[in-house]
């Protein structure tokens, strides 16, 4: 088997919150926005992040680039852990890694020309190129990513979202890296457009042999995009496998859960059949539940959920719950008689 | 459907066109500003106000420095405006040429506004920025600096300095530049922590464009609308400083003179009847401040932070 591009081991992201008024001596309080997540990444492999807001998939993402600090070990495929680096050190990645971020206006500095923002990455990782080359090449890539070159001299506040996040993708690719971000780079757009901006995606990485990070709440989206799936429930991860494999048999009853509330177009269906609810709000990561974390809201939790924290199962479709398996119909049954109680 | 031809061959030639110039935020804002009339008629005052400090002396009879011996003793009935004497704005009360003091008191005026306001904004912008964007205990100590800075009082300190170094233009120039950059480091900072989680800057962070770059080439240009404002609101009180200071006998000194220092004489003789002495450099004051405060609302106006 060849050497996964990027190889995850119990990262983990905890904030100290100082609360407000506080002296200086008081011991700050803990947020676990990621605690401890497991995946690995294959060269030119897409893996879609999903989870509700709130669930560390963000945090996830910044920590693998460096821009919150994190513990744990993220392996590149060169056998570098990235989190250990020194920021000198993780410069050379920088490159390799690019992000896609979410709101595509906001993310472009709005005193600087496209041909500006598309350039910045490219003149900062390699300053000695020639002002003519760097036009050229940020030419190049409009035309790749579906923009007029002839545009190069012009604001974002002259482009629609649509092609505002079109610039920023060209902004990840310039620097040709190996793996880019995307933080719901989709959430911000319409409909029509999102599937434009996907499908470039894919493209672009079927062209240059890209691997994606891909986070979203929207399932259809991941599931179109992603070759496997990773679900994130208050910063643990609760079930990874192939996206077919997921969205066909979810093990998780989280998963199962979050699949049951996607939208199907169809003016007969009816979701009251189907629909799992479930109980009560996302906790808070300031004080998450013993044991398995999502015990609290779990239509299967028993009294070992609460003291023993399930662990990633092995194998393609890993799942972390001590009672995996397909939705059955007593549960539905029963999930409904409390919803309605 | 009808398309129309010439419509859509400009359209096309346009699309072909090379390369497409954009329009700039800065354009935008040029263009705003340039519609609204009270800020043009505040920019008109100041540019002939500064073409008044500039060119004034060309059309001076007297030098600021010669007596008039005509006039001296008896400038209640000899000294008053006229095109006859070359005396337009009159004499002072050693038959001095007010015209050409003015034109003096003008340059000096100006420069010590201009002077105090760069200072503060060259000093205040970078100052502010850098303690807003690295954040944690740097902007703790820098920002309690300057809050110890602000609870000196200022006018006390100045008064001291002036008095203890002697009275020199270069002391009043470091005295003001002390002082004036305090609040616009507090302003920027406090922009500066609005922008900082923006996601350009943090896509600037991704990418790892270092930490002085994505200030100057980030932070500031986006900073730069309300420090223009804050600018041209810091003059007119820098000017107004100097002025205090004059007018209480220690700002800039003979043979120089500031219109604070002028108005200050004029005052002081209005109970002789030689009501000019104190027009001429107050007119010549209220205008300027007029002017910029004009200018900044205008500035203010166009350079909405409302962001569009």
């Amino acid at each position: 088997m060849t050497r996964p591009l990027l190889d995850v081991r119990d990262l983990r992201v905890t904030f100290q919150i100082q609360s407000s008024g506080a002296m200086p001596w008081h011991k700050p309080k803990q947020l676990r926005a990621v605690g401890g997540v497991d995946f690995t990444l294959n060269p030119g492999e897409t893996l879609g992040i999903v989870g509700e807001s709130g669930c560390g998939k963000s945090t996830l993402a910044r920590a693998l680039i460096g821009l919150v600090p994190a513990t744990g070990k993220a392996e590149w495929i060169d056998g570098k852990d990235l989190i250990s680096l020194s920021p000198r050190q993780m410069m050379k990645y920088r490159s390799d890694i690019q992000m896609v971020f979410q709101d595509p206006l906001a993310s472009l500095n709005p005193r600087m020309t496209v041909g500006q923002i598309i350039a910045e990455p490219l003149t900062t990782h390699h300053p000695n190129l020639k002002r003519a080359e760097v036009k050229e090449r940020v030419k190049a890539m409009m035309e790749k990513v579906g923009l007029l070159p002839n545009q190069i001299n012009r604001y974002p506040h002259e482009f629609s979202g649509g092609q505002c996040q079109r610039i920023g993708i060209a902004r990840a690719l310039i620097v040709e890296p190996k793996l880019i971000i995307c933080d719901e780079p989709v959430s911000a757009l319409d409909v029509s457009i999102q599937a434009q901006v996907i499908n470039l995606l894919i493209r672009l990485q079927k062209e240059l042999g890209l691997s994606l990070v891909f986070i979203a709440h929207d399932l259809s989206v991941v599931k179109h995009i992603s070759d496997r799936v990773m679900v994130l429930y208050l910063g643990k991860v609760m079930e990874i496998a192939s996206s077919d494999d997921l969205y066909a048999h979810p093990q998780h009853p989280y998963t199962q859960a979050l699949l049951s509330a996607v939208p199907v177009p169809d003016p007969d269906y009816d979701p009251v059949a189907s629909v799992v609810p479930l109980k009560g709000d996302l906790p808070s990561p300031l004080n998450p539940p013993s044991g398995c974390v999502f015990r609290t809201r779990c239509p299967r939790a028993e009294a070992r959920c609460a003291t023993e924290a399930p662990a990633l199962s092995l194998g393609d479709h890993q799942v972390a719950c001590h009672f995996p398996g397909p939705l059955t119909e007593t549960e539905i049954a029963r999930a409904r008689r409390t919803e309605a109680a | 459907m009808i398309i129309e031809q010439s419509k859509m061959q400009s359209l096309a030639a346009r699309m072909s066109k090379d390369e497409v110039k954009g329009r700039s935020p800065w354009a935008d804002a040029r263009k705003r500003f340039f519609r609204n009339k009270a800020a043009m008629a505040g920019l008109i005052i100041l540019i002939l106000v500064g073409l008044f400090a500039i060119f004034g002396n060309s059309f001076a009879v007297w030098s600021n420095e010669e007596l008039d011996f005509n006039v001296m003793g008896q400038v209640t009935t000899m000294g008053m405006p006229s095109l006859e004497n070359g005396h337009y704005f009159g004499t002072d009360d050693l038959g001095r040429d007010l015209y050409s003091r003015t034109v003096q008191g003008t340059q000096i005026s100006l420069m010590v506004g201009i002077v105090g306001a760069a200072i503060a904004v060259i000093v205040g912008t970078l100052y502010g920025a850098t303690a807003g964007y690295f954040g944690g205990r740097t902007d703790q100590l820098m920002m309690r600096a300057v809050d110890i800075l602000m609870s000196i009082p200022y006018m006390f300190v100045l008064i001291l300095l002036l008095v203890m170094f002697g009275r020199s233009m270069s002391m009043l120039f470091l005295g003001i530049g002390l002082i004036s950059w305090l609040d616009m480091s507090r302003i920027v900072r406090g922009q500066t922590l609005s922008l900082k989680n923006r996601e350009f800057i943090e896509a600037a962070r991704a990418t790892g464009v270092p930490g002085w770059k994505i200030i100057i080439r980030h932070i500031v240009p986006n900073l730069l609308g309300v420090v223009a404002v804050y600018a041209t609101l810091l003059v007119p009180l820098m000017i107004l400083t100097e002025s205090f200071i004059s007018f209480l006998g220690l700002g800039v000194q003979e043979p120089l003179t500031s219109w604070g220092a002028l108005i200050s004489e004029g005052a002081g003789t209005i109970n002789y009847g030689t009501l000019w002495q104190l027009a001429f450099p107050l007119f010549f004051f209220c205008i300027t401040l007029f002017g910029f405060f004009f200018v900044g609302d205008g500035l203010r106006d166009a350079l909405d932070p409302k962001e569009r």
